[in-house]
């Protein structure tokens, strides 16, 4: 039984998100390779090769593969599928769009958002925005699964050795291509790998309001900034530094909501946090629920003051 | 140009569901269900293109029980034009609404397809992609931006460190986000159109496939409780209970 993990890398290097995965994969028992389908991408696929427990880094080059278009990366990953009785990608934008394609033409279900591994062929994932955890198990002869990052601890960066086979790459399916990428630029620690987030609902009013008021909290405790749907929907912050059910999932030691009421769809994305401190001004507001502190106050004071205080 | 929707009937998203106490599922008997937000959002994309003359007709499909038809009516009230049934009583995974979806594809030929990016019973997040796939058509997931003109679709998708956008030649699958659009309220009159507005049933056989489910679900718990946490009565107490309770900073 050999399992096949597939990297989520900048070419470059790989990112986080990977070695959350290989954990996962190791979890399921078997031998794991680890998939570096890319352009120019032999640093990742060293880096890839550097994980403790990966037995093999198979590595793709061909420009087809160089914006990671689900089209040529599903077919790559399927020209090495059949030796494989599990195939995982990370729950990343990028994972999610590929894996599905991966399964129906394997002609099996897909697994997503597994939070834990029970046995090589059940699995835990979480339904309806999280209210609901079920157990799967699956009939299929390979599964294909996505994995959240966040249910598993990542993997060593160093200390193994795996060896980096080349193989054929896929030609360009021809039926998308690339036109172009927009980043959102920022020097904080990325949002689902942060250890603390300060996040921003729609109480702070605005997009200049919610920088001046949050970023120097976030500056002074090293975190991520997030925020609510409405702030996103808002215009106050972009759309990728949204947490939910619907945005990104995110697990880090400290979680500050400010001005977020705690929709359920909200809680979804957020409370597998270890702590989690909520300051609103409404004492109803449901995100006192799954706070382990809150603090009952306008959060134009209480942020600015907390910020004094550190 | 033909342009399909998808639509699913799902629990109210404003609802909290409650684990039933066997653990077989989750308790949806007396439970509002409406159409999937993201649906709504493919509907109203979809019929915002029929504004600007570049679909010529839309139809609307769900997959699932006799009650799916209100969902239907609702996509017709916002804009399609006529819909299909696929009913059944059976547990559909994705893998089977996205083989049936080919089938009624196959018979409709439209030129482009939308389907929401997830539907918020399963969070599964998979529909459109393997229809995609079965297809061997290219896919624009997580739209928050589409402009169709040409024999091609650009497709501008939300992705993790920020945008990106993508050319498909058509046919082509569109699964959307929440900021592709703000769907319109149905109207009374537009209800009492949709109404007369034609329906076909269809059965599973009827179009070959075979739904029965890939995963077993052998049980559904509520999730880990959080303890109850306590409420501070100012900054500085918040602080310290940070720095020494919880210390995590």
């Amino acid at each position: 039984m050999s399992i096949l993990v597939i990297a989520e890398h900048d070419h470059g290097s790989l990112k986080g998100a990977t070695h959350h995965t290989v954990t996962a994969a190791l979890a399921c028992g078997g031998e794991v390779h680890v998939l570096v389908a890319g352009h120019n991408a032999g640093e990742a696929a060293k880096q890839a090769a550097q994980i403790p427990g990966v037995a093999k880094v198979l590595h793709a080059d061909s420009a087809a593969l160089a914006e990671q278009l689900a089209e040529n990366v599903a077919a790559q990953v399927l020209a090495v599928a059949g030796s494989y009785s599990h195939i995982l990608f990370p729950a990343t934008a990028h994972g999610k769009n590929t894996a599905p394609r991966v399964a129906a033409k394997l002609d099996v279900a897909q697994i997503s958002d597994i939070t834990k591994v029970v046995s090589a062929d059940t699995f835990e994932r979480p339904i309806y925005a999280g209210n609901a955890i079920a157990t799967v198990q699956s009939a299929d002869k390979v599964k294909v699964i996505t994995v959240r990052t966040t249910g598993f601890d990542a993997a060593a960066t160093s200390g193994g050795s795996a060896a980096v086979e080349s193989i054929a790459a896929v030609d360009d399916a021809g039926s998308s291509s690339f036109v172009g990428r927009e980043v959102t630029k920022s020097d904080r620690p990325e949002l689902t790998a942060a250890k603390i987030i300060v996040s921003g609902g729609r109480a702070l009013g605005s997009s200049d309001k919610f920088n001046e008021v949050l970023t120097p909290l976030a500056d002074k405790l090293g975190a991520a900034l997030g925020a609510s749907r409405a702030a996103v929907d808002a215009g106050y912050a972009p759309n990728d530094w949204q947490v939910g059910q619907t945005g990104k999932i995110v697990a880090p030691q400290l979680y500050i909501a400010a001005g977020i009421s705690g929709a359920i769809q909200h809680l979804a994305g957020m409370k597998d946090s270890k702590v989690i401190v909520a300051i609103n001004k409404d004492p109803e507001a449901p995100i006192f629920s799954v706070a382990d502190y809150g603090l009952e106050a306008d959060l134009f004071e209480a942020v600015p003051e907390l910020v004094k205080s550190l | 140009m033909k342009a399909l929707v998808a639509v699913k009937r799902v629990v109210d998203y404003n609802v909290k569901v409650r684990v039933k106490s066997d653990g077989t599922g989750v308790d949806i008997a007396n439970v509002k269900m409406s159409m999937n937000p993201f649906d709504e959002i493919a509907v109203e994309e979809a019929t915002r293109l029929k504004e600007k003359g570049v679909v010529s007709e839309i139809v609307a499909v769900s997959c699932g029980v006799a009650q799916c038809q209100e969902t239907l009516r609702t996509a017709m009230a916002i804009g399609a034009d006529r819909a299909i049934l696929v009913e059944t009583d059976a547990e559909l995974q994705p893998l089977a609404v996205a083989k049936l979806l080919k089938a009624v594809v196959d018979k409709e030929q439209p030129q482009l397809i939308i389907l929401g990016k997830q539907a918020i019973d399963d969070d599964c997040n998979q529909t459109g992609q393997m229809l995609a796939a079965l297809l061997d058509r290219p896919q624009g997931t997580f739209a928050s931006k589409v402009e169709v003109a040409d024999g091609v679709a650009v497709v501008t998708r939300e992705v993790d460190g920020g945008l990106e956008t993508v050319k498909l030649q058509l046919p082509a699958i569109v699964t959307t986000d929440l900021r592709l659009n703000e769907p319109r309220y149905v109207t009374l009159p537009n209800i009492m159109k949709a109404k007369k507005k034609p329906l076909d049933v269809l059965k599973p056989a009827d179009l070959g496939v075979d739904v029965a489910p890939r995963l077993k679900t052998l049980k559904v718990a509520e999730p880990p409780k959080r303890g109850a946490g306590v409420k501070v009565p100012d900054v500085a107490t918040l602080v310290s209970k940070l720095k020494n309770e919880a210390k995590v900073i």
